[in-house]
């Protein structure tokens, strides 16, 4: 298997260690652009602790992250200067929270949640950035003379697709998404997952997805990664691995799916 | 300087504060000069007044004040105001330094939300109270964090602030305390002077020192430092404007208080800067002959 394409990021070695505990052990892989890799397993197979680490907010105890920024040069995530990653943070990346309340600002206005990565790259036009975040809320459907209103007024579903709105607006290449469908009910989900899915074709974005859900894995990802105990213990396309799975882990997992 | 010269309360060092103390102050005001914008922390003391009356301010000023220096205190452009009158008081009974209402003739004015209407010169030092020396505190609570956006120069955030203001209200509607870049680098709150006086802080030649005592802050304006309010492209940084002249002395481009003057709800329009109006009354100026007072349409 070969291919031309550099990867977008690359993970070597990385490991996290909580003292004696393990966060997550030697994760490698290689994630390439347009590709939507999704990371499943249970509550506290560190998921959310590797996630957490390739977003450049948990320094990792070993291992590199790097990546491949716009001009094609690439960057040790954890070598760069502090600045530099932020800046990447704020441009070239997203992450999409769990929780609503810790992507957004709540007390400012749904526009203004939108129009913050804009000025923080030094859009100075008031008129323009407000256009562009109305664009951007129709895009994630939400009605546009909701511009004004404060995210404690909106619906789970629509603090949800603000958050998306608010990462998007900077043209990300690499988006990360925490269970972005949790604590939604199913036809919300449904509609988010949507939406999502056309974007990352739209757009041509990366993105690493973790959930628990396989549903949301199998609609989304390309390919997946089965973490069980910090260590991925499966990985290949997505229905490949779910259609037939061969960890011992996985078989668990796939035939734990409740059917309605 | 020449401690105990003319103290008039014994057994208190020269501005109160010992010399130990004043050192480590004027330590931190010297770094804060060298960086301009930037809040140097510093080991605020107890003072005998409380937080929130100006321990920031007094401290700076007990480390910078001689004996040969003339000071005046201003709260809200007046010298007669509690705050001021207390805080002069103590200067004059710590020190037995020469105290003036005249803006012209100090060297030292220490101030509560108002910069003088005369233009300060070279040889004077203006001394800032300031409650919140953090400007980017609206929007990010942790300390840890703000303290890396300035060394970032991540100020983005600053101008989701305003256009919040921009949205709700149709215009920036910050009126005190409007953040401004200082020497093209660091965000700074000019403590909650009116926006009126912010654009006085620009190429200002006398020295700006700001002290929060509670927060435990000191930073400082060179004179002659380029400082910028922050604003938008369309919706440009303006100040304050009056329908009215001052009642009293008539002018036009003064900082104006509104006073209610009786139960009906009267008001009247008066300078702030209490001894800008009062030599301008001295220089022969008046109110116009409009009416003086406001008068309220009287209630059904």
């Amino acid at each position: 298997m070969t291919t031309l394409r550099h990867p977008l990021m690359q993970v070597r070695d990385l490991s996290k260690m909580y003292g004696a505990r393990t966060g997550c052990r030697d994760i490698d892989f290689d994630l390439y652009p347009g590709e939507v890799l999704g990371i499943v397993g249970e509550s506290g197979s560190g998921k959310t602790t590797l996630l957490n680490c390739l977003s450049a907010r948990l320094e990792p105890t070993s291992g590199s992250v790097i990546y491949q920024d716009r001009t094609g040069a690439d960057i040790d995530i954890y070598q760069a200067s502090e600045s530099r990653r932020r800046l990447l943070m704020r441009t070239d990346w997203g992450v999409v929270h769990q929780n609503p309340k810790d992507g957004l600002r709540m007390r400012v206005s749904a526009g203004a949640n939108v129009g913050e990565r804009l000025m923080a790259v030094g859009q100075r036009h008031y008129g323009d950035i407000r256009e562009t975040a109305t664009d951007w809320l129709g895009r994630v459907e939400i009605a546009e003379d909701r511009v004004d209103d404060k995210p404690l007024t909106f619906s789970g579903g629509m603090q949800q697709r603000l958050q998306i709105a608010r990462n998007l607006v900077s043209g990300p290449r690499l988006v990360f998404m925490d269970e972005p469908t949790g604590g939604l009910d199913v036809s919300v989900q449904a509609r988010l997952l949507d939406l999502l899915r056309r974007l990352v074709t739209d757009l041509g974005l990366s993105a690493v997805l973790v959930t628990h859900d396989l549903a949301v894995v199998r609609l989304l990802a390309h390919r997946l990664m089965v973490m069980h105990q910090g260590q991925v213990v499966e990985q290949g396309l997505t229905d490949q691995v779910l259609d037939d799975p061969q960890h011992a882990y996985t078989q668990l997992l796939v035939s734990s799916v409740l059917q309605p | 300087m020449n401690p105990q010269q003319e103290t008039t309360l014994s057994g208190y060092n020269f501005a109160y504060l010992d010399e130990q103390t004043k050192r480590m102050i004027r330590r931190a005001i010297l770094k804060a000069v060298a960086i301009p914008g930037y809040q140097v922390p510093f080991g605020s003391r107890e003072m005998p007044l409380p937080y929130g009356w100006g321990t920031g301010g007094i401290q700076v000023t007990a480390a910078i004040i001689g004996a040969q220096d003339i000071l005046k205190v201003i709260d809200q452009g007046a010298d007669d105001t509690t705050n001021a009158v207390s805080i002069r008081k103590f200067f004059a009974r710590t020190t037995g330094v020469e105290t003036t209402d005249k803006t012209a003739r100090a060297t030292v004015i220490q101030t509560r939300h108002r910069i003088p209407e005369k233009p300060l010169t070279e040889n004077q030092i203006l001394v800032y109270q300031v409650p919140t020396p953090e400007p980017l505190r609206w929007l990010e609570p942790r300390e840890t964090e703000t303290r890396r956006m300035h060394a970032l120069e991540e100020y983005g955030v600053m101008h989701v602030k305003l256009y919040e203001d921009i949205a709700q209200y149709g215009r920036i509607s910050t009126s005190y305390d409007y953040p401004v870049q200082v020497n093209d680098r660091y965000i700074m709150a000019p403590s909650p002077i009116p926006k009126f006086d912010n654009p006085k802080m620009n190429e200002m030649p006398a020295l700006q020192l700001f002290g929060a005592g509670r927060e435990k802050r000191i930073y400082a304006i060179p004179p002659y430092t380029t400082v910028k309010s922050l604003d938008f492209d369309d919706h440009p940084f303006e100040v304050q404007a009056w329908d009215h002249s001052c009642a009293l002395c008539g002018a036009d481009d003064s900082f104006l208080d509104e006073v209610v003057v009786d139960n009906m709800g009267s008001r009247m329009f008066v300078c702030s800067d209490s001894d800008f109006c009062s030599e301008r009354r001295e220089a022969g100026h008046q109110s116009d002959g409009l009416p003086q007072v406001v008068v309220a349409q009287a209630a059904e």
